[in-house]
């Protein structure tokens, strides 16, 4: 054969490391102006409740002198850079450590839906029949439960902890991932190099888990994207109407339960933590979209 | 069609049936529990027990199970613990006025969403896509009680304009309902204005509607006969689909403005542990979320020739 | 170009320079196009993909979308520049003066709008007629293209009509205005072999008796021949040759239409005494073309210095020749004649015992009909007969066609092989082991190494999220060819090597590959256990036609080297009859003749095999064909005809029988054999469908 391929030089023909493609990732992420506001604000707070425990921060849960102004003096020659709530307890500690709890649960509770999830739509879509009607029966089931009132009723049965969070999202979430995965394998195992891989007798576990998975990773990414923001919306929601993490912790939606009915005499102890929960949700969504953007361009 | 109507209605009833029985074990499986729910953490054992054997508890899990579902089925589900009266009798005047609610976003947010996202889909990329997509993601992710939060400020601590609560006391006020429905809207809209631009995108990029344009129809006949029937598929599964999202928000909103709907009472009977206003609260949801999935495989359905000949 | 005549033509492109402006930049999609269309005359545009002629249809229409624009130059329709003309003057002269018809039928039809309203909307719009008389012309429209019960055709959505119908509607409501010029783009691509050849006899028609000017856009040399009176080859966004196409045709001067002439299987050609010659190297991409002459680095006849001067290369007039121009600064000086590119021959191999056997071979679906009448009867269950009886034989290197249009069972006879689907009766015999019921999971990892396949699809065939190397490297471990990893890496070397591909391909992904690249890697993976029998389903028909001489060379070449039966899948006779040395042709699930090559092409022929025959088009002026179109749409395989499978299109049926009797397999002594009720004294008797002209 007289064939000559020129090689493209701009194609790197190593493969890289994960910390590198990383980065490119990142870089990526600056063609989409969007989605790098978003980053940019998760980013600050995943800082804020990675650093939370080095911050020269107030007890979140001490009780000092409530109802102070933003800036205000701390009895102990300090300041409440962002007053103080009702009980005397420091805004700007709550937030803070707020944010770690609610993003540690969050990003826990997407977690476990995820994996269960994923398993479940890889093993309908691609085995198909019985083990399609079956879980997707199951998953039917759940998903005819408006999401907060499967939480509600989980919550009411287990009583209210991280732990029950995480169940109350798995059983809401997973359905939704497994009919996305579902939907994704149903079209990715009609490609021939899943015919290839069947021709030459491989486990239906290989294909499913080396073959169709990570073909279906690009929409999984924008999803579990928008799924943390979700996640968070769920936890604060619980908070908010007494079911989620139990207090005395800090919880942005508990927060704002109890600022609001106090709003006329303090309302930046209800301002603040409302604008905390909307800039991460946005974060998240924001980011999502600018991925899914970007996912599309190629 | 009707095949298909039929099967749908079988699973809609099993999909009841299964929901009614986990809700059922989940919460009366343990009959001392139920008890101790009913007559306080304090009752005595004794007390409890005679309680369960004059309330015909003593049956088998499965007899009583299915009495349950026969009271239900005629809209029976017992006495509120917290209210002391029938479940049934709050249940009615609680959804009359979620429903309330419910029609009045629905004859705002609908127009609104299509009219925007068919705009904003016409044109892919235009400035008005650009603005009403970027609006409309900014308003989806604030979740309710947080634009509630910033809307009470506003309009109630800060301009004195609008009453704070809308539980109604002193009968229908307009006034209360304002609050409630718009921090539905402005929460719900935006979701189904990106379907239906990304709907309308898709089709406008279709090869038929370049068919359409190359045959030398005006812009409008185009857009009118051509995009619209098509473009407007998705987004009326996304509306029907939206009563199970829109139930979720309710509870919150009905909740934060102490609106006496369904919602707040199902909230309330939660914190209560009033176990037989959850079961019927929840048995109505799920009966509403299966019900409007029903709805909305028949739409698709019917609104779709390439389905309904085949 | 400058031929002054007095007429002014429909159509003129003067200079055109078309570019896509992305994120990347600037993307000279079209350039320095010129094109003449005079009244009634049908001009063809060939290339292959990426060569900008689906840009010049749309540029012609002014429908460029948001990111492309004529970047300068003028597109004149009737001496008048549609680049100046207002959003209105488009609006009335698309559709009405220039219409279009589209590849994909399906797509260009609005899903949710009835047949007859998407056609009364033309002369409702364009002209002064009330909706009755609209209605009226659009019936008198659909009958004259061919189609049965208008009236019914009116009534119904696109869906439920087939896609030869469909592409008949478009092609009626282009011409519903009797427009003065008509681009047809790829209009047959979509659609079967026997289909194809009724919308090209339709079209050819067409262009007679309303005296259209046509712009035929294709990538097949053949359908171009068939249907236009002159062509214009482009490559790369340039146009490269244009003239009569006789002249084209016999006398081509530029050396990439030369090329393209060499790299399509003719009548003529053989695997082993005249074989192909693939164009070398690959299409640039646009961001990548080579300075002056894009086709240069292709060229045997590239003299640097002369074909890559800044500013490119010009088209010229071919001195003492009417309207024909090339693009080449060398053409006056290119001896052809003595001109002997070697191609990829080979000796023909031994062919030795019978590797694989199937007897009586049947494969049934079953289909839940969930409809309310079959519910009602209680009749729930139907039966697709994918594959009726299937008998074959393949030995050791032994090249096995099986053509069929779609339904016809072929690639459900492939998963049947490579026990992806379990046959429902008969046997399935490789190297003595009986395997139609063993999936394959249940069969030794040395049984599946022994039955390999080429898949279709080169954007398919590969994992994309796997670098090449680790797929191959998977197949060589999978089969126990070797277990050592440096062994392994030494054997994906190897096998590289064997497609030709450089070694370091190992690591890349598929989507840094180009389409012919992919599938040289999917004939590795194959190779890669060393199979005894390679089944390959369709592998070049996605790929361009210079890359698919190049691809069905090597496949050969390997198979020839390694001894390996071939079984070869395809809808292309073209293709079938250069590399196989036996065919078995099939309709709805039966075969309905098989025998050599040579059997195959010449009388007695099966009604169908003739009809396919005639069906294929030829980009050669000497073959002289019969035109057989065949009447009706291909039966569905859930709802065959009663009888003969074939009956319902046979142009030869001879009566009753036909319709209740499935007809007898005759055979002759070599192993012809024909499943007919005609007796094969009598097919024996049918004049040949080519004849080549002794020049």
């Amino acid at each position: 054969m007289t064939e000559t391929i020129k090689l493209d030089k701009e194609i790197p023909a190593k493969r890289e490391s994960g910390f590198k493609r990383f980065f490119k990732a990142l870089a990526l992420m600056r063609e989409s102006p969007v989605g790098m506001i978003g980053a940019l604000i998760i980013l600050f707070w995943v800082t804020m409740a990675v650093l939370a425990p080095f911050l020269p921060l107030y007890d979140p849960n001490a009780i000092m002198s409530p109802f102070q102004k933003i800036g205000a003096a701390a009895p102990d020659g300090g300041t409440f850079w962002l007053g103080t709530d009702h009980k005397g307890r420091d805004i700007l500690s709550r937030i803070i450590w707020g944010a770690q709890k609610v993003l540690i649960w969050a990003t826990f509770a997407t977690f476990v839906a995820y994996v269960v999830g994923m398993l479940m739509g890889v093993l309908a879509g691609y085995k198909g029949g019985w083990a399609d009607e079956i879980v997707s029966f199951v998953a039917n089931i759940f998903l005819s439960f408006p999401f907060i009132i499967l939480c509600i009723i989980i919550v009411a049965t287990l009583g209210a902890s991280g732990w029950t969070v995480v169940v109350a999202v798995t059983f809401a979430s997973a359905p939704q991932i497994m009919r996305i995965v579902r939907g994704l394998v149903l079209d990715l195992k009609t490609r021939d190099y899943i015919f290839a891989a069947q021709t030459r007798g491989e486990s239906p576990w290989y294909i499913m888990l080396v073959e169709l998975l990570p073909n279906a990773r690009g929409p999984l990414i924008v999803d579990a994207c928008l799924r943390l923001g979700y996640t968070v919306v769920a936890i604060a929601t619980l908070g908010f109407l007494g079911l989620g993490l139990p207090p005395p912790d800090p919880d942005w939606g508990l927060m704002l339960k109890e600022a609001v009915p106090l709003g006329a005499f303090a309302g930046h102890s209800m301002y603040l933590p409302a604008a905390a929960l909307a800039s991460l949700i946005l974060g998240f969504n924001l980011l999502a979209d600018g991925l899914r953007e970007i996912s599309l361009r190629d | 069609m009707i095949v298909l109507a039929a099967k749908r209605l079988v699973a809609m009833l099993l999909i009841m049936l299964v929901v009614s029985f986990i809700l059922f074990s989940l919460f009366e499986a343990d009959k001392m529990a139920v008890a101790g729910k009913v007559l306080g953490p304090y009752s005595s054992v004794e007390q409890r027990e005679t309680w369960l054997s004059q309330n015909g508890y003593d049956e088998p899990f499965f007899t009583r199970y299915t009495q349950w579902v026969g009271g239900a089925l005629h809209g029976d589900f017992g006495n509120s613990l917290q209210y002391k009266v029938p479940v049934s009798e709050l249940l009615v005047d609680r959804l009359k006025n979620t429903g309330i609610l419910a029609l009045v976003f629905f004859l705002i947010m609908i127009p609104l969403s299509l009219t925007l996202g068919v705009l904003a889909g016409m044109k892919e990329g235009s400035w008005l896509d650009r603005i009403i997509s970027i609006f409309s993601v900014l308003t989806t992710s604030i979740p309710e009680f947080v634009t509630a939060t910033f809307l009470t400020g506003l309009f109630v601590y800060t301009w004195h304009l609008l009453p704070g609560t809308s539980s109604m006391t002193s009968g229908f006020s307009w006034k209360e309902m304002i609050l409630p429905v718009a921090v539905l809207v402005i929460y719900d809209f935006g979701y189904v204005t990106r379907m239906t631009r990304a709907s309308m995108a898709e089709v406008m990029t279709s090869q038929y509607i370049r068919t359409a344009i190359l045959k030398g129809l005006p812009y409008k006949r185009v857009i009118m006969r051509h995009a619209l029937r098509n473009a407007l598929i998705a987004p009326f599964t996304v509306i029907v689909l939206q009563l199970n999202w829109l139930l979720s928000g309710l509870v919150v909103v009905e909740v934060f403005f102490a609106y006496k709907g369904f919602g707040s009472l199902l909230v309330d009977a939660a914190l209560f542990g009033d176990i037989y206003v959850i079961e019927a609260c929840v048995m109505v949801a799920v009966f509403i979320a299966v019900f409007s999935q029903f709805i909305s495989d028949i739409g698709y359905t019917l609104l779709n020739p390439r389905i309904r000949f085949s | 170009m400058s031929n002054t005549t007095a007429v002014t033509p429909v159509l003129e492109c003067k200079n055109v320079n078309i570019s896509y402006y992305t994120r990347a930049g600037e993307i000279p999609a079209v350039i320095d196009f010129n094109l003449t269309v005079l009244p009634g005359e049908s001009i063809g545009i060939v290339g292959e993909s990426g060569c900008g002629k689906s840009t010049v249809a749309l540029a012609i229409m002014n429908y460029m979308g948001k990111n492309g624009r004529v970047k300068s130059g003028q597109i004149l329709f009737n001496g008048r520049d549609l680049q100046t003309m207002s959003e209105d003057e488009l609006r009335s002269i698309r559709g009405s003066q220039i219409s279009m018809v589209y590849q994909e039928p399906m797509a260009s039809l609005n899903p949710s709008m009835k047949i007859g309203e998407q056609l009364i909307e033309v002369p409702l719009y364009h002209e002064n007629v009330t909706e009755a008389e609209a209605r009226q012309r659009s019936m008198e429209m659909l009958a004259a293209v061919r189609l049965p019960d208008p009236q019914r055709i009116m009534d119904s959505y696109p869906h439920q009509i087939s896609g030869g119908q469909q592409q008949r509607v478009v092609i009626a409501m282009a011409l519903l205005s009797k427009p003065a010029l008509l681009l047809l783009d790829e209009p047959t691509t979509a659609l079967d072999v026997t289909v194809e050849a009724g919308i090209v006899q339709l079209i050819k028609d067409i262009s007679k008796q309303f005296g259209t000017s046509m712009i035929y856009i294709s990538h097949n040399l053949g359908l171009i021949l068939e249907t236009c009176d002159r062509i214009t080859v482009m490559y790369s966004g340039e146009a490269v040759e244009s003239g009569a196409v006789q002249t084209v045709f016999n006398e081509m001067r530029h050396p990439y239409t030369r090329g393209l002439f060499a790299s399509i299987p003719l009548p003529g050609t053989n695997k082993n005494s005249r074989p192909l010659v693939p164009i070398r190297g690959q299409l640039p991409l646009p961001q990548n073309r080579p300075q002056g002459c894009y086709f240069g680095p292709r060229c045997d006849f590239f003299q640097a210095g002369r074909c890559d001067t800044q500013g490119g290369i010009n088209m010229r007039p071919v001195p003492d020749e009417q309207r024909h121009d090339v693009r080449c600064v060398r053409f006056e000086e290119i001896d052809w004649a003595s001109y002997r590119p070697t191609g990829l021959s080979g000796e023909q191999a031994e062919i030795g015992k019978t590797v694989l056997e199937v007897k009586h071979m049947k494969k049934y679906y079953e289909l839940k009909d969930s409809s309310l009448m079959a519910m009602i009867k209680g009749k729930k269950v139907q039966y697709v007969k994918a594959n009726e009886d299937i008998n074959l034989i393949a030995r050791e290197a032994e090249t096995v066609a099986i053509v069929g249009e779609s339904g016809c069972g072929k690639s459900t006879f492939a998963k049947v092989l490579m026990g992806l689907e379990e046959a429902t009766e008969g046997e399935v015999i490789l190297n003595g082991l009986e395997l139609s019921h063993t999936p394959v999971q249940a069969r030794k990892a040395q049984t599946v190494a022994l039955l390999q396949m080429v898949f279709q699809n080169p954007f398919d065939t590969l994992n994309p999220s796997h670098t090449v190397g680790s797929q191959i490297a998977r197949v060589i471990k999978k089969f126990d060819i070797e277990s050592d990893p440096d062994k392994i890496n030494q054997r994906v070397m190897e096998l590289l090597d064997l497609v030709k591909l450089p070694r370091d391909f190992a690591l890349r992904r598929p989507r840094q590959l180009s389409g012919g690249q992919k599938q040289r890697i999917g004939i590795a993976r194959a190779f890669a256990g060393r199979p005894s029998v390679v089944v390959a389903d369709e592998p070049v028909s996605a790929l361009d036609v210079s890359v698919q001489a190049a691809v069905t060379g090597l496949l050969t070449d390997i198979q020839r080297n390694l001894k390996t039966t071939l079984l070869f899948i395809s809808h292309d006779l073209s293709v079938v009859r250069y590399v196989s040395d036996r065919i078995v042709v099939m309709y709805l699930g039966h075969i309905m003749e098989q025998g050599t090559t040579d059997e195959i092409f010449n009388p007695p022929y099966h009604p169908y095999t003739e009809a396919l025959l005639s069906a294929v088009p030829i980009a050669d002026t000497s073959v002289k064909k019969r035109h057989i179109v065949l009447e009706g749409e291909l039966p569905s395989p859930v709802n065959p005809p009663s009888g003969c499978p074939f009956q319902t299109r046979c142009p030869r049926k001879i009566g009753a029988i036909c319709e209740t009797q499935l007809p007898p397999l005759q055979q002759t002594a070599t192993g012809h054999a024909i499943m007919c009720h005609i007796p094969l004294a009598e097919l024996q008797l049918i004049e040949q469908v080519f004849q080549v002209d002794a020049a």
